[in-house]
């Protein structure tokens, strides 16, 4: 078994005649965290649904743990399914549940497991992300970065192989945001999984990953460390890390 | 610009027959999710709370004041033929036949239906069907089916009770209102109602359950942009649900009387 959990061979899609991946190759690394980066609506968030086949590209393959999933049928898709977890950008928590209930959803749903065996698992995912005494609040009755904990915490329930994160920082602010970065990479080295984390938030996500992919125009123009990546030549990857104007980041400064 | 015209023509008939074939589409998905295990009562039951429990005061209202009116302008329709006994007779025929299912299922998809397209809708645009399809768990088995059997089954439920309220109505009005003679009232309707005018008003009350809880699902399902998009398709899945409501009613109506 090689040593990539996703593998993407020119991917591509386009809506309407707007090209949007234009060839995509990348790979992400077992048990790493590769964050893809890019500017909003560059699609990444397009091509975070079609690893999870929730999107069907125009052509070019994706490889799931050997498996091409492009052409698979919905109940084989399942089973491919089975090995993700998601945290989605605005957590996608289902209001109509309490966080209890949201988390234990995917274990009472997919498993045979008795309800103190549930009980025991959400409790610890809860711990983990640091909301054990929140199990009766409803999802309305949460701050952004709470719902983003209790996503966080559905997503590992089912302990899945890998975990995908669509824009795990938006919408919060600067000290929530840490919190939350610091929440991946500790969970991370604690469990060993592979993460692929989408996100336009620089200086978070280099402090994070193992590998960091930079998407311009639909291709991956750079990939590499962050530290590589920081030292690039090429000229979308400088003017993007620039934009930020984040000190050490291409020639920003304070 | 021929072809615009012809274009120009095309496009509604093209967009009516490509929707109804998605519609379509979901309700023999629906039937698919219905019959596989495992079966998720709860949420049936919740459904049937919320379409059949819920709407009961409405439907009543509707119903009772139906029946009413229905008594007092057939009674002076009658009268000028000295009928007026036949008023209890044409409002229980009338409610059982046509304006119980009928009434019913305008109601319900007014409260109800809307209520399904908006929810389905606002958890469309908020990705927690997304979500539940990554859990790797079927959306149409979770939230179709349960909504679909619910209004299928609380229909004709709902529909008895709305032809049971009218006849009340009608018989308030008719027999302590405007005096018409109780036994007289009593026995033509029991003379000239068959059960199996009652039968096929509740199986027109089921087929309307079907047709309303399959739209304004699919409605709700197909969301798109925020909270406009849920406005949009919630306005969409109560006309569009109306409308094919009171067409099927004239198709059902021919075919079975």
């Amino acid at each position: 078994m090689d040593d990539s959990a996703i593998r993407i061979v020119d991917l591509h899609k386009s809506f309407k005649g707007q090209v949007v991946l234009d060839g995509i190759n990348l790979e992400a690394k077992r048990g790493r965290i590769t964050v893809i980066i890019g500017k909003s609506g560059g699609g990444k968030s397009v091509l975070m649904k079609h690893l999870i086949g929730l999107m069907k590209p125009d052509k070019g393959e994706v490889w799931i743990d050997g498996v091409e999933i492009t052409r698979l049928k919905e109940r084989e898709l399942n089973q491919v399914r089975m090995k993700f977890g998601m945290l989605f950008q605005e957590a996608a928590l289902f209001d109509s549940m309490n966080v209890f209930d949201n988390v234990a959803f995917p274990l009472r749903e997919q498993t045979n497991m008795s309800e103190r065996e549930v009980k025991r698992i959400v409790d610890e995912r809860l711990k983990e992300v640091g909301l054990l005494g929140f199990t009766e609040k409803l999802p309305s009755e949460l701050s952004g970065g709470m719902k983003k904990r209790v996503g966080l915490a559905r997503a590992l329930a089912l302990d899945p192989e890998i975990i995908l994160f669509d824009e795990p920082t938006s919408a919060l602010d600067p000290i929530i945001s840490l919190t939350i970065t610091d929440l991946i990479k500790e969970t991370q080295t604690h469990l060993k999984k592979t993460y692929v984390v989408i996100s336009h938030d620089v200086l978070g996500m280099f402090r994070i990953a193992d590998t960091v992919a930079m998407l311009y125009d639909g291709k991956i123009v750079a990939s590499g460390t962050p530290h590589e990546i920081k030292r690039s030549d090429r000229g979308e990857v400088k003017e993007f890390l620039k934009a930020t104007k984040i000190p050490g980041f291409g020639g920003g400064e304070l | 610009m021929f072809s615009g015209v012809i274009k120009g023509l095309f496009r509604p008939v093209a967009h009516f027959t490509s929707e109804f074939g998605r519609i379509w589409y979901l309700l023999m998905d629906t039937a698919y999710w219905t019959f596989r295990p495992p079966f998720k009562f709860n949420y049936l039951f919740k459904q049937m709370e919320f379409i059949g429990v819920k709407s009961l005061g409405i439907v009543i209202i509707a119903g009772s004041f139906t029946g009413m009116v229905l008594a007092l302008q057939t009674y002076y329709g009658f009268r000028r033929f000295s009928s007026e006994g036949l008023v209890g007779a044409t409002v229980a025929l009338s409610m059982t036949r046509e304006l119980g299912p009928v009434l019913t299922a305008l109601m319900v998809t007014g409260r109800a239906g809307s209520a399904m397209a908006a929810e389905l809708g606002s958890m469309r645009v908020t990705e927690q069907i997304d979500a539940l399809t990554v859990m790797a768990l079927s959306p149409v088995k979770y939230l179709v089916v349960p909504r679909v059997l619910a209004s299928l089954f609380m229909l004709p439920v709902l529909t008895v009770i709305a032809d049971f309220a009218g006849i009340l109505g009608g018989y308030f009005v008719g027999v302590k209102l405007l005096g018409i003679n109780e036994g007289v009232f009593i026995s033509r309707m029991v003379k000239y109602v068959e059960l199996a005018d009652i039968y096929n008003g509740l199986a027109k009350a089921a087929v309307f359950g079907l047709i309303l809880g399959v739209i304004c699902c699919y409605k709700g399902f197909n969301t798109r942009g925020g909270a406009e998009g849920v406005g949009r398709s919630t306005t969409e899945a109560v006309v569009v649900s109306s409308v094919t409501i009171l067409i099927s009613d004239y198709m059902l109506t021919s075919l079975m009387f």
